[in-house]
This record gives structure tokens, C-alpha cells and sequence, in this order.
């Protein structure tokens, strides 16, 4: 115990562990009113580093070479000792990152959780979201079915609608003049390397801001206003132990979740693996529909909604921005949805059918009355922030309390 | 809070069905049984028999196939590999099921070389499969004299023609939803009987899709049994981790 204790000391005198130690997990107060909506924050960085070790091990028999990727994931799924566990935890890992992300996301917006003082924490949040996006998007491309080619030129052209530089834009990021093998290693670089750096920078800053200022709650209540004498949130408990045993619970029903994916769905009826992309990649032959993953569905299906190229494209962009923005569009002093108006429950659940619609008809062909229901949807999107941006100068709210309530 | 959980997995789950393909004939369902050894090795036959001169499965390896199947080194080897190297030497167990036909020569003999068939349950389908392999009709416009009602115009001649025996089509004229008039195929007869009866070539054909099925991903049997392990595991984990954060959370008021 005491050569424990002489260790720790020793670096604690160079290097401060249990300074880090206290700050971030045994004396870091987390209200104590967490529901099930706050596993998801926990879970994102299980996938992440699932994600990453998963990568790793892929990484060391995948094969950046157009010629032979497609056959490297056959021969990972098929002559590799456990390829084939590895290869879908990754490919079902994906999916599952977007699934807990976009609960996180609808926790915050819930909650208010973005609120001052924690403006920051969004921000770093989101662009967590769009480099994930961004690792995605490369990530597909690797197995180099027709799926991964075809549904990267979809989305690589798009930057061509930009005027005047569009086209050099495409050619810089492609490498040539279609996707060719030039894209393939430059995504795949991108893809393990430095997507992967950027995103665990983000992580890093999302996690100390959110320390920063404390965690939000269902109440939306600060705890911080009222402490005992030691200077403790009297509704706070110390996140170690309490939040890891508890998140040891979301882990698990998230695991079993998970694993009935892997093990017994893993292409989840062409949704997470598309039935497509068991056909190599082939630059003369176009499928009969491109559609991008079920994540990227909502996004697209607000590019197919405007008539315009080009106003597509910025409409895109600006359903991410809007997102960016949420802080400042909402200006309710009240956080939590508890203790918000009717309109804004309202507006909020217009919201979610609104994305869950468009991320549906995202992933079908379009047709004209699914033309015409993708811009209804792509209306209660961006319809949300502005609604907000007026229900919140003058809310209807009801008293919120001094403590957190069980 | 509880009652906004269920609402989204609500409105997810319609996200989660799968529409399956529209109006084709035949448009029979399949049922394929994963541990069904016999219908895959008979599968298997078929296979290298009728399917191999032109189709590779250049993932699959023979003793791969073997030993998920149940099927010796020398009964592979007596029985199922006909291809052979350079040297004219017979093809070896532990090699990948590839074909020994050109590819130039395979396009212009077919005018698209006919597909590696590693993936072709992955990517088309089981249901695809068991309809396609019946759907072939004489039709004299195509330069093989028969087409296909599930694959129009495809390249690929009868080649189960001996077993199944010939049939024509029945069309009719439907008119779709802009009221333009289309021939539909609507059923077949037989002109003439091969080796098997309608009954016995389904089944044959069952069993070759079931092959395919397994080939293209050997290791769906195992996994199945792995993630029973995985999640009963995974089920006494949870109770445990229940049991553990309740214990903890005792004094939190």
C-alpha cells in the first residue's frame, strides 16, 4: 500500500494524475436527476473507440488499391481469423455512432443543454457531428463497391454546383477526373489518419468545456446555486462512482442492442451495409438508385427537395448550419422542456417527424409526391429554429424549481 | 421522460422495414435453411456443374467450402473441382473456385462476361435468385433462342435447360398508371420436359440458391451461434451491472 501510495505521489509530483483524476471523475458533480436520455454521451465514446480499434485491425489487412480493396474485405470476412466479427462491428459500428449521436444531439435540444453557459460545449458537439460526417463518408468509399463509388460521386459532384470554382473544387478533392484509385488512398489516408486526429481533439475540448461548466439536467436547474458547506452541489453526486457503475448499465443494454445487429442483422435489410455494395466497384455502370447511407438520408433528402442544383446545395449546408446556431436561435431563459411552453413541445416534436420523414424519403427513389412531402419536411426542419427564434422571446413557461426534482 | 422514448422508437421502426421488389413473374417465395448441409452440397454439384464453365467464385476456397459443408479433401477433389492450372494440372483444395475461361472470350461470346458469383445472394437477393432461375422462356428475338421474364434480355442462355425442359410465356396486355399499354408476363407452359418434374427442378433450384446463399457469407451459421453465446453473456452482465449500480446508488437521496 504504501509503495501505492510512494508511486503515486512520485507522479503526482510530475504529472498531475490525481489533480486529472478528481477534476474529471471522483470529484466532478453530475446532478444526480440523469435519465435514460443521458446514457448516449457515455455510448458515443464507446463507439468511438470501438470504432477505433475495430479500424486499427481492419487497417491491417485492408488494402487501399482499387484493384484489390473489394477482395480485401472478402478475404477479411472470409480467410482472416475473426475478420468477419471485426469487419461488422466497424460497419455496424458506423450506423450505431449516428444512432447514439443523433439521441445526444436530441437530448440537448430537449433539455436545453445547449443553453448559456454551454454554448461551447454545442459548438465543439457539432463539429464533432460534421467530422464524423466527414470520417462517414471516406470510410464508405473503402470497400469500393458500387455503392461506395457511385454514391461518392453523387456527393463529391455536388460541390461542382458551386460557380466558377465548383469544378476545380471536385477535381482537388477527387484527385482525377472520376473517383479513381488516386480518391481511394487519399480517403483512406484521411479516413485512419486524419479525420481520426481531428475527432479526438474534439472530444478532448467537448468533454473539458462540458467539465468546464457542469453538466445540464432534465430540470435544466443549475446546481451549482446551491452547495453545502464543503462547496458541493447539494443535488450533485460525484460522477466516480455513481455515473460509471451507472453507465456501466447503459453499456450493457446498449451491447445487447448492438450485438443482435452484428450478430443476427448485420447488413439490417441493406440499411447499414447496402445490398449494392456486394457488387464491385464499376465506373461504366451506374446503379439503378443511389442512395446514401440511412445517416446522410435526411440531408440528401433535403438536397432533392429544392428544384436547384446549386440552392440544393446550400440548403444542405444550411440545415447543418442551423444546427450550429441553435444556441443563439433560442432565446428562452428556461432550458429543460419540462418547464417550456406548449409551442415549444410542439414545434420541437414537428421537428423530429420532420427529420425522421426526410431521412425516409432520403433513402427512396424520389417520386413526385415524395417530392412534395420532402419539402413539407425540409419546411418543419428549418421551420423549427425560426418558430423558435420568436416562441422563445416571450415564452409561456412554468416556474422552475430550485432543486432538481427525482 | 419514458413515455418520449417510446414515441421515437415509434416513429423509427416504419424506417426499419424493407420494401421488397415490385410486380415480377415468378415472384415465388424462398425459404432458405442455414443448416441444411445436404441442400448446400447438393447445391454445391449443381454448381461446379452447370454454373462453373462461365461463373467463378473467386473468394470461395474449395476446402472452405469442404469443411462448412462436410465434404472430404479427396470427394472434393473426385468430385467437384474440374478446373485446372497451366499445366494442366487438376485445380489445388486450398485454392480459390475460379474459372478457366477468357474474359475477352467470355464478352464476346455473351456480350458482357458473365459475373463473378461470390456475392450474387448479397447483392440480388435469395428471393431474386429462386425467381430468376425459373424465369427463363423460349424467345426467338434472342440470339440464345430464350430470355428471361425476371432479367429481361439477359445474356445468359438456359443452362439448366435439360433438367427443367422448355416453356413459353403467357402475356397479357396490362395498362399502367399513365395508361400506356405493356405486355406483362403472367405465367408459363411447358413445350417440352427435361430430366426432373416442376417440383423436383424447384427444389434444385432451392438447393443452388441455397448454396450461393452460403458462399456468399461462409461464416453466417457460426455467427448466429457466437451471438447466442455473446448475448446470453451480455444478459448476465446487464443484471449484474444492475445489481452493482443499485448498490452504489443506495445512499443517493
Amino acid at each position: 500500500m504504501s509503495n501505492q501510495n510512494n508511486l503515486l505521489a512520485w507522479i503526482d509530483a510530475r504529472f498531475p494524475l490525481t489533480k486529472m483524476w478528481n477534476e474529471h471523475l471522483a470529484q466532478y458533480y453530475a446532478p444526480k436527476n440523469f435519465n435514460f436520455w443521458y446514457y448516449f454521451g457515455s455510448l458515443a465514446l464507446l463507439v468511438l473507440v470501438l470504432q477505433i480499434v475495430t479500424g486499427i485491425f481492419l487497417t491491417m489487412q485492408y488494402k487501399p488499391y482499387g484493384a484489390l480493396a473489394f477482395g480485401s474485405v472478402e478475404y477479411i470476412m472470409r480467410d482472416v481469423d475473426w475478420g468477419w466479427l471485426i469487419r461488422y462491428l466497424h460497419s455496424t459500428g458506423a450506423s450505431f455512432f449516428f444512432i447514439v449521436v443523433y439521441l445526444h444531439m436530441f437530448r440537448g435540444m430537449m433539455y436545453g443543454s445547449y443553453q448559456k453557459p454551454r454554448e461551447l460545449v454545442w459548438l465543439f458537439g457539432m463539429f464533432i457531428f460534421l467530422a464524423l460526417m466527414a470520417e462517414a463518408f471516406m470510410g464508405y468509399l473503402l470497400p469500393w463497391g458500387q455503392m461506395s463509388y457511385w454514391g461518392a460521386q453523387v456527393i463529391i459532384s455536388l460541390f461542382g454546383a458551386i460557380p466558377v470554382i465548383g469544378d476545380d473544387i471536385t477535381l482537388f478533392i477527387r484527385g482525377d477526373y472520376v473517383i479513381s484509385d488516386a480518391t481511394l488512398n487519399r480517403f483512406f489516408a484521411l479516413h485512419v489518419i486524419a479525420v481520426p486526429i481531428i475527432l479526438l481533439a474534439l472530444v478532448v475540448m467537448h468533454i473539458i468545456a462540458l467539465h468546464e461548466v457542469g453538466s445540464n439536467n432534465p430540470d435544466g436547474v443549475d446546481i451549482k446555486k446551491l452547495k453545502d458547506e464543503n462547496g458541493v452541489p447539494l443535488d450533485g453526486i460525484p460522477f466516480h462512482p455513481y455515473y460509471s457503475v451507472k453507465d456501466i448499465v447503459g453499456v450493457a443494454g446498449f451491447l445487447i442492442i448492438f450485438s443482435l445487429v452484428v450478430f443476427f442483422f448485420p447488413e439490417m435489410h441493406g440499411y447499414f451495409l447496402e445490398h449494392a455494395n456486394f457488387v464491385p466497384a464499376n465506373p461504366f455502370k451506374t446503379p439503378e438508385h443511389i442512395a446514401p447511407v440511412w445517416y446522410f438520408t435526411p440531408f440528401y433528402a433535403i438536397l432533392r427537395a429544392v428544384p436547384d442544383k446549386l440552392l440544393g446545395v446550400i440548403a444542405m449546408f444550411a440545415a447543418i448550419v442551423m444546427l450550429f446556431l441553435l444556441p443563439w436561435f433560442d432565446r428562452g431563459k428556461v432550458r429543460s422542456i419540462r418547464y417550456r411552453s406548449g409551442a415549444f413541445k410542439l414545434i420541437l416534436v414537428i421537428f423530429v417527424i420532420s427529420f425522421i420523414g426526410l431521412g425516409y424519403l432520403g433513402a427512396l427513389p424520389p417520386t413526385v409526391g415524395r417530392t412534395w412531402a420532402a419539402r413539407l419536411f425540409t419546411l418543419g426542419y428549418f421551420g423549427y429554429f425560426f418558430a423558435l427564434w420568436f416562441i422563445s422571446k416571450n415564452e409561456n413557461t412554468k416556474p422552475v424549481p430550485e432543486r432538481v426534482t427525482s | 421522460m419514458k413515455k418520449s422514448v417510446w414515441i421515437i422508437a415509434g416513429l423509427l421502426l416504419p424506417v426499419l422495414g424493407w420494401a421488397s421488389g415490385g410486380a415480377m413473374y415468378p415472384n415465388d417465395e424462398i425459404d432458405v435453411d442455414w443448416g441444411d448441409k445436404a441442400a448446400m452440397q447438393r447445391g454445391a454439384k449443381l454448381f461446379v456443374n452447370y454454373c462453373m464453365g462461365c461463373h467463378s467464385l473467386e473468394y470461395m476456397r474449395y476446402n472452405r467450402m469442404g469443411k462448412d459443408l462436410g465434404i472430404s479433401d479427396e470427394l472434393l477433389r473426385e468430385n467437384l473441382i474440374f478446373t485446372t492450372n497451366k499445366n494442366g494440372e487438376q485445380t489445388k483444395v486450398g485454392e480459390q473456385m475460379r474459372i478457366n475461361m477468357d474474359k475477352e472470350y467470355a464478352e464476346t461470346a455473351f456480350g458482357t462476361a458473365p459475373p463473378d458469383l461470390t456475392l450474387i445472394a448479397r447483392s440480388r437477393g435469395t428471393h431474386w435468385l429462386y425467381n430468376y432461375l425459373r424465369g427463363f422462356y423460349v424467345d426467338d428475338s434472342r440470339p440464345l433462342g430464350v430470355n428471361n421474364s425476371v432479367f429481361p434480355n439477359v445474356g445468359m442462355p438456359h443452362v439448366l435447360m435439360g433438367l427443367e425442359g422448355l416453356k413459353k410465356a403467357v402475356v397479357e396486355t396490362h395498362k399502367d398508371d399513365e395508361g400506356n399499354e405493356k405486355a406483362v408476363i403472367v405465367g408459363f407452359e411447358k413445350i417440352s420436359d427435361g430430366s426432373m418434374s416442376e417440383a423436383e427442378y424447384n427444389q434444385a433450384v432451392k438447393d443452388l440458391v441455397s448454396f450461393l446463399d452460403y458462399v456468399g457469407e461462409p461464416i453466417k451459421q457460426k455467427r448466429k451461434n457466437v451471438g447466442i453465446g455473446v448475448l446470453v453473456f451480455l444478459f448476465i452482465f446487464l443484471i449484474l451491472a444492475i445489481l452493482l449500480k443499485k448498490e452504489y446508488w443506495k445512499d443517493v437521496h
